[in-house]
């Protein structure tokens, strides 16, 4: 994972609410076994103009030249709901968001965004609206994101601190590898996992134990 | 100061203990489909980082493969093959077990694990599918991942999670005749709106919970994942007990009577405290339709596409774009709507009571001239009892196809599809855009309503019909 420590970029408003995974990823756009080639997918629905084509749809933002390297999403509430597919997340990393910011996510969407080093900001909707407008009064503005500091900023002096869990926060910024990290602990889980086993027989027996 | 059921379980899995930041949790079983399993068991084995405790895994194909009789690994997706393939040789090299195209076990992950007994109250269990939150119905702490968390489970036997808050749902009354758990959850996302449960575990509690059936219970907690929550769960009771027995993966001898007096234990202190509490009375609901776009956006029955949302949180675009999409006016009378399809499906509303109920209402009678009408058993075990009972001539004499066990036509991978425009009434759980097909309405119904439409040729009350 790329470690992610402050981002400067092109932000992009997409103000609907409950966007939702088959909207950012559709499912036919999802053709092989891979977390990759999902780029050209990415709200494929609303992008172009014909089912499974390629044509731009000119009223879609992202067809926007200004904003074509977009690095940033500024996007309604409940974003990522529905279908758990991490493909959706790969679509975004993909073509380049490193940064969604939202009042509030689908928890599975933000997970998945956590475990690709793709960071999520929630600010309070009164915040989100007023930057989104911003952003679309002036397309290809930029947005700062320093995950240090837990701030946004945008280019006019606007400043707004979001909150991250510690741990989250860390592993973000180190861009170490989740399992690493916790193989690390292994001799802890096998002491639990033996103590848990006296104590709820049941839950092991039933399937053999390995 | 008391605990919940979540509680308790969450921190009797947190390893080190339980901590104000993220928990390392034990993660009891973990499910896999062919969908985001494969993919996760792909990326651990280029990594030749092995899976820790193949036993708790369980590995079952049906997001993909092809509901037709005598079907194959070749899918109507072009690339279909490529996930079942992937999944299979990626299982049986992690000496996971697996249900396969041609096992009598095989199903939707969510159908087929409560009928093994794959899942256990008190448990923790994990699968790259957001409605996992189904299987908190039994009194497990399950919920959805994605596929480099399961990858992590898979790994380490472990997940990181930030704890949840405690949202308590308390369902008075007691549905009434025709109403099912499916109409109570489409009425709680219209009440409370479809990001009401947002950073919660929700308990469901009360009578009108106590009431329902575990089937029904699996379809009520199914729906947590559209209301935004963690996952949903419902403690334990002799209900789940009775449910629960003699299935293949549940304890035998000692440790079952050991389990049983776990599980029975298992339920929130007096004195528990709740983030947020909720109440709702059951006895008003009536059989729910969605008109929209996402499933709050949802009336009964004998209603009409309302002029404004009742949970007030689409937003006024959403709500255009939803009623432009769905060939809606504000006022039409929902019964006044023609359908092209109707599906009975899905890991929401296929078990053998769903059937059960939709041929009561089909039983001698006919689908309406030009309705497509399938039926997809949740598993080969629901097909397999619904054929011994004769629910399968039922379903065919009214003119309904007899599917092979999948998730069929709740989504749309590239294979097969409902038409653009078609209108279908489904017993799934999802009415977003080009969900079932590109740009195919859905409104999302309960198995009875889905039967009654059926017949009718429109969206019908099952009430009026009921035997
Ligand atoms: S039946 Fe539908 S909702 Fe359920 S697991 Fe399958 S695709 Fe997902």
């Amino acid at each position: 994972m790329e470690p992610f420590t402050t981002l400067t970029a092109v932000a992009v408003p997409l103000m609907r609410d409950n966007i939702d995974t088959d909207a950012i990823i559709p499912s036919r756009e999802i053709r092989s076994v891979s977390k990759k080639g999902l780029a050209d997918g990415l709200f494929a629905g609303w992008r172009y103009l014909a089912i499974g084509g390629r044509d731009p749809d000119p009223g879609f933002i992202l067809n926007d030249a200004a904003l074509k390297n977009a690095r940033i999403l500024v996007a309604g509430e409940n974003f990522g709901c529905g279908s758990s597919r991490e493909h959706a997340v790969w679509a975004l990393a993909e073509y380049g968001f490193r940064a969604i910011v939202t009042p509030s996510f689908n928890p599975i969407f933000r997970n998945n965004c956590l475990a690709n080093g793709v960071l999520p900001v929630i600010l309070d909707r009164a915040v989100v609206e007023p930057i989104a407008r911003g952003l679309g009064a002036a397309p290809g503005s930029f947005l700062t994101v320093d995950l240090e500091e837990q701030e946004l900023r945008d280019e006019v002096g606007g400043r707004w601190r979001f909150d991250i869990d510690t741990e989250e926060k860390q592993a973000l910024l180190s861009g170490l590898d989740p399992i690493a990290r916790t193989l690390q602990q292994s001799s802890a889980i096998a002491s639990f996992r033996d103590r848990d086993a006296q104590a709820r027989p049941w839950a092991y027996s039933s399937i053999g134990r390995s | 100061m008391g605990r919940t059921i979540f509680d308790k379980i969450w921190d009797g899995h947190a390893i080190g203990g339980p901590s104000d930041d993220a928990d390392l949790l034990l993660i009891d079983r973990i499910l896999l489909h062919e969908r985001t399993g494969g993919v996760a068991l792909k990326s651990l084995s280029a990594r030749d980082i092995p899976v820790s405790a193949p036993d708790h895994v369980f590995a079952v194909m049906d997001h993909i493969v092809d509901t037709f009789p005598g079907r194959t690994s070749k899918t109507l997706m072009p690339t279909g093959t490529e996930f079942i393939e992937t999944t299979r040789a990626g299982a049986q090299a992690a000496g996971i077990r697996l249900f396969d195209l041609d096992s009598p076990d095989q199903g939707i992950v969510h159908v087929m694990s409560p009928e093994l007994g794959i899942v256990l109250p008190g448990t923790t269990l994990i699968c790259p599918d957001s409605h996992t939150c189904s299987q908190g119905a039994l009194g497990a702490l399950a919920w959805g991942i994605g596929s480099t968390e399961a990858e992590h489970a898979l790994a380490t036997s472990t997940l990181k999670v930030q704890r949840p808050r405690r949202m308590r749902i308390t369902i008075s009354g007691r549905l009434g005749p025709g109403v099912t758990a499916k109409d109570l959850a489409l009425a709680l996302l219209g009440r409370f709106g479809v990001g009401g449960g947002a950073g919660h575990i929700v308990e469901y509690a009360g009578s009108a919970v106590e009431a329902l059936d575990i089937e029904q219970r699996l379809t009520l907690c199914n729906m947590a994942t559209e209301f935004a929550a963690f996952s949903a769960i419902i403690a334990p009771d002799t209900a789940t007990i009775d449910y629960l027995k003699g299935r293949r993966f549940v304890p035998a001898g000692g440790d079952w009577n050991r389990a049983v007096e776990d599980w029975l234990a298992l339920s929130s202190d007096p004195d528990a405290e709740f983030d947020t509490e909720l109440s709702f009375d059951a006895s008003g609901v009536a059989p729910m339709v969605t008109w929209g776009t996402t499933p709050q956006q949802v009336v009964a029955i004998d209603g009409a596409v309302p002029a404004a949302d009742d949970a007030g949180q689409t937003g006024a675009e959403s709500r255009e774009r939803a009623l432009r999409y769905m060939g809606l006016e504000p006022g039409t009378p929902l019964e006044s709507l023609a359908i092209d399809a109707a599906f009975i499906g899905s890991c929401t509303n296929s078990r053998i009571g769903d059937l059960r109920r939709a041929a009561e209402i089909l039983d001698g009678r006919k689908v309406a001239p030009g309705v497509k009408a399938i039926c997809v058993p949740g598993s080969s075990t629901v097909k397999r009892r619904a054929e011994e009972e004769g629910l399968h001539r039922i379903f065919q004499r009214a003119g309904f196809e007899w599917r092979e066990s999948g998730c069929s036509m709740c989504f749309f991978a590239g294979g097969e599809s409902f038409g653009p425009q078609d209108r279908v009434v489904s017993s799934t759980n999802r009415n977003f855009e080009s969900r079932q097909g590109p740009g195919t309405r859905t409104h999302l119904a309960s198995p009875e309503t889905v039967a009654a439409s059926a017949l009718a040729g429109h969206i019908a009350d099952p009430r009026k019909l009921a035997a």
